[in-house]
């Protein structure tokens, strides 16, 4: 069964790239705020298309 | 600090997002096509090209790869250069990305239905697409890793990693499952043969559920519901753990769909474990999702944006609960085979993906035409619509697949198998394939409404082009303007893709080969490979998509041993390039059609006879008839070259057997339609029907094998 072995070799390989990212992603500072992204990504610049069907609210 | 202004492109977002709409109703009028066919068998007319074993694939590639993908795409293109305040890195390569992901599924719908497959379920397009598809899809990566490399935002928002995942990840699977070997431009056989074969494609089969259906559409309920709710997620800590254990779980849950069959017993339980957990994250996962909606669900009530995601996180829920129940080997032997798995995927495909999709698309149309939605009223009913689509597909279903496995298993006091005939258990569950289409059919018609209510709504309104916006730079960026190799080190996140693409590929190519050509060496000594005749026939079976409806797979259960013969062994399948194990038993298993002495042979005359037309012989049979296989000239003229492409991939054919196969393969169909006419069949040698009876006549039969002959003479 090399096919599994292969495999796992490869699942290896992708789980450890994802490993090395997460541990950049930790170390450069990315999750030390764990909140604020999800408040910071519901402002956009919506002065360009004022009348929408729910316009969202800016900033008050 | 100084703003630097900069645009959004709304064009290439409108591109996929009509694509989308296109290719949505195809792929779900082609799966409706086929749902009739299965309750009306004659339906089809005799048509080759629409006939199901064809457009079964057609369906499913569809819904995948044009509704989805082009779904997908939509959602990324959209959300990730808003949320990392930058333009898309390249216009160019968005417009090559969509104009080659639109060739490829025209390509797609140009092949599958006119026979040319790999014949492996959801992998079906032949080499040429397959390489289409990998370059195309680099293209989409290099978009959007440059994208997120020229950011203005330090924090990469948790939407963009899942979108990163996906691309890494199915750029993986894509190639590493689609490695064959062409015999012709449109012929190619894959480099692992049987259960090989079948580990890597249900490695890929289950992580493109993961990571092409799942983890992009996370990514945009990520970003989408708390645009329409207009509040952050409920935790933004919960969905990045929700992210980085997805990701690390799913990749090894794909042995869940081999259960009980020959592969090896830790790889199943490895498979079952990590399915068994991915419920921890996947959940977590879900929650989240619904409880961004906390203290919102008034709006909820009043938007249909709103309603359609909460549906679709529900469905998303019951899904990923359902797949590790249905992973545990005790429900497997229950539910595999039968409708209960087609029902789990369509809550997936209609509900999870299907209803972001929609509720994006509701909240896209009125922001990119600067307008209001044309009628929230009909909004409404396409929700209610496909809700109640849903359950009226779904629920028969089930029903149907546990009816079904009950009739298959149940014995009788004497010990008998209590429905012996097979067609008992397939006429018993056609009402329910019949509410099926109802539900089918009420989907599909929320879907009219809704293009009807988008096309009123850009037309009420006027497109946006371009939407401007401006952020302060990035400071670390600003040093790293020089180019070459510096930028990549000041880059890990792009450095260490493409060092793993790199190691991959390399890796695959030096490796894989030489690996599994050694590793198909026989266990079983009676076990032979195909003669010439055999192997045509078998690329007829995988052209017809019989795969799509029998599979060829005994579980070592009393109840599939008595009906069907002995249980299939791993050593039997060595020459199998592809696997034909199928995943729904729609007619019944074939792995021991051949056996002279097993409970389902029957002669030559009579499978020509039911090719023609299975009606006649089975009256409540809905196996279409191929009538096109009685009248096509049998074409040969290859079947040198199979022999030689069989060989290079380990398939013990005795030296120079290759220019031999042309006269071996006539002789055989000789014998076999002597014995035919000798029955008052008016037939010729070398008809199609000649070769597939002869590939059917020969499945299982290697291991009752008792003269110890071989009609090849090397061993
Ligand atoms: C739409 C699903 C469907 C497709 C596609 C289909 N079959 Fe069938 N098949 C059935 C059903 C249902 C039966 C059981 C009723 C009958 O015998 O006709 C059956 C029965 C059979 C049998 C008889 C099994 C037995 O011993 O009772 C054979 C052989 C067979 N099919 C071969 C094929 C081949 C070869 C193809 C492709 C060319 C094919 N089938 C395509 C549904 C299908």
């Amino acid at each position: 069964m090399s096919a599994i072995l292969f495999l796992i070799v490869i699942g290896i390989i992708v789980a450890a790239g994802f490993l090395l990212i997460f541990i950049w992603a930790v170390k450069s500072g990315q999750y030390d705020d764990s909140y604020s992204p999800s408040v910071r990504m519901l402002f956009d610049n919506e002065e360009s298309i004022p009348d929408k069907e729910e316009p969202l609210k800016k900033k008050s | 600090m100084e703003l630097q202004k900069f645009t959004y492109d709304n064009k290439i977002t409108r591109l996929f997002m009509n694509a989308t709409i296109l290719w949505g109703i195809v792929g779900m009028l082609v799966g409706l096509t086929i749902a009739l066919e299965l309750v009306f068998p004659l339906m089809s007319g005799g048509i080759s090209w629409l006939s199901f074993g064809r457009l079964r694939p057609l369906h499913t590639n569809a819904v995948i790869f044009a509704f989805v993908g082009n779904g997908l795409f939509t959602g990324i293109y959209y959300s990730a250069p808003r949320l990392l305040k930058t333009p898309m890195f390249s216009e160019l390569l968005g417009k090559i990305h969509f104009w080659g992901w639109q060739l490829i599924i025209v390509a797609a719908a140009l092949t599958l239905p006119f026979g040319f497959t790999v014949g492996k379920e959801y992998a079906e397009l032949e080499w040429p697409i397959d390489i289409a598809i990998a370059l195309i899809w680099v293209v989409f990566g290099i978009n959007l890793i440059m994208t997120t490399v020229k950011r203005r935002t330090k924090h990469i928002y948790v939407a963009i990693w899942f979108y990163i995942a996906t691309f890494v990840t199915v750029a993986v699977l894509h190639i590493v499952n689609s490695i064959n070997i062409p015999v012709s431009l449109l012929k190619s056989y894959p480099i692992y043969a049987g259960v090989q074969d079948a580990l890597v494609q249900w490695w890929y089969g289950h992580n493109a559920v993961a990571f092409f259906l799942t983890t992009p559409y996370l990514g945009m309920m990520y970003y989408f519901i708390p645009k329409a709710a207009n509040r952050p997620v409920y935790s933004y800590k919960l969905s990045i753990i929700h992210f980085w254990a997805l990701i690390f779980l799913y990749i090894w849950a794909g042995p869940h769909h081999l259960l009980y069959t020959a592969l090896p017993d830790w790889a199943q339980a490895l498979g079952v474990v990590f399915s068994v957990m991915l419920i921890a994250p996947s959940w977590g996962g879900m929650i989240n999702g619904l409880l961004t909606l906390r203290g919102a669900w008034d709006k909820v009530r009043e938007s249909p944006v709103l309603k359609m995601f909460v549906v679709a996180v529900t469905a998303y829920g019951m899904s990923t609960f359902e797949g590790p129940l249905l992973s545990l080997k005790s429900v497997n032997a229950i539910s595999h085979f039968t409708d209960w798995t087609i029902a789990h995927v369509h809550i997936g495909a209609l509900g999870w993906n299907g209803m972001m999709t929609f509720g994006m698309l509701y909240w896209l149309f009125p922001r990119i035409y600067k307008t209001q939605l044309f009628s929230t009223k009909l909004a409404n009913i396409h929700f209610w619509l496909a809700t109640t689509g849903m359950l009226f597909f779904a629920i028969p279903l089930y029903f149907a697949g546990f009816a079904q496995s009950l009739m298959w298993k149940e014995f009788t006091a004497d010990g008998y198998l209590k429905y012996p005939n097979f067609i008992e258990t397939v006429t018993q569950v056609i009402p329910m394939y019949g509410i099926r289409i109802l539900g089918g059919t009420l989907y599909i018609t929320g879907v009219i409404i809704m293009i009807f209510n988008l096309i009123k709504t850009a037309n009420a309104g006027t497109f946006v082009a371009t939407e401007d916006d401006e952020a302060p730079a990035l400071e670390s960026h600003a040093s790293v303007i020089d180019k070459g190799h510096r930028t990549l080190e000041g880059k890990p996140l792009l450095f260490t893709l493409l060092a793993l693409a790199a190691i991959l590929i390399g890796g695959i190519i030096e490796f894989v080969p030489m690996f599994m050509v050694k590793s198909n060496i026989p266990t079983i000594s009676s076990v032979k490979p195909y003669t010439p005749l055999e192997l045509e026939g078998r690329d007829i079976y995988i052209r017809e998509g019989c795969y799509n409806c029998h599979s060829q797979m005994i579980r070592p259960f009393r109840s599939e041993v008595e009906r069907y013969g002995d249980y299939t062994k791993a050593g039997e399948t060595v020459y199998d390039h592809p696997f034909q194990f199928g995943s729904k038993r729609t007619g019944p298993d074939l792995a021991r059609e051949g056996v002279k002495t097993g409970p389902l042979y029957k002669p030559n005359s009579w499978h020509y006879n039911h090719f023609f037309s299975p009606q006649k012989l089975v009256a409540e049979s809905i196996m279409p008839p191929f009538p096109w296989l009685i009248a096509n000239e049998l074409d040969y003229s290859k079947i040198s070259k199979k022999i030689s492409v069989m060989q290079t991939l380990g398939v013990p054919y005795p030296e120079g057997y290759a220019n031999q196969a042309k006269d071996e393969l006539l002789k055989q169909a000789n014998e076999i339609a002597q014995g035919l006419r000798n029955e008052g069949i008016d037939v010729t040698d070398t008809k199609e029907v000649i070769a597939l009876i002869a590939y059917i006549q020969r499945l299982g039969t290697d291991i009752h094998r008792t003269d110890g002959s071989s009609a090849f003479t090397n061993k």
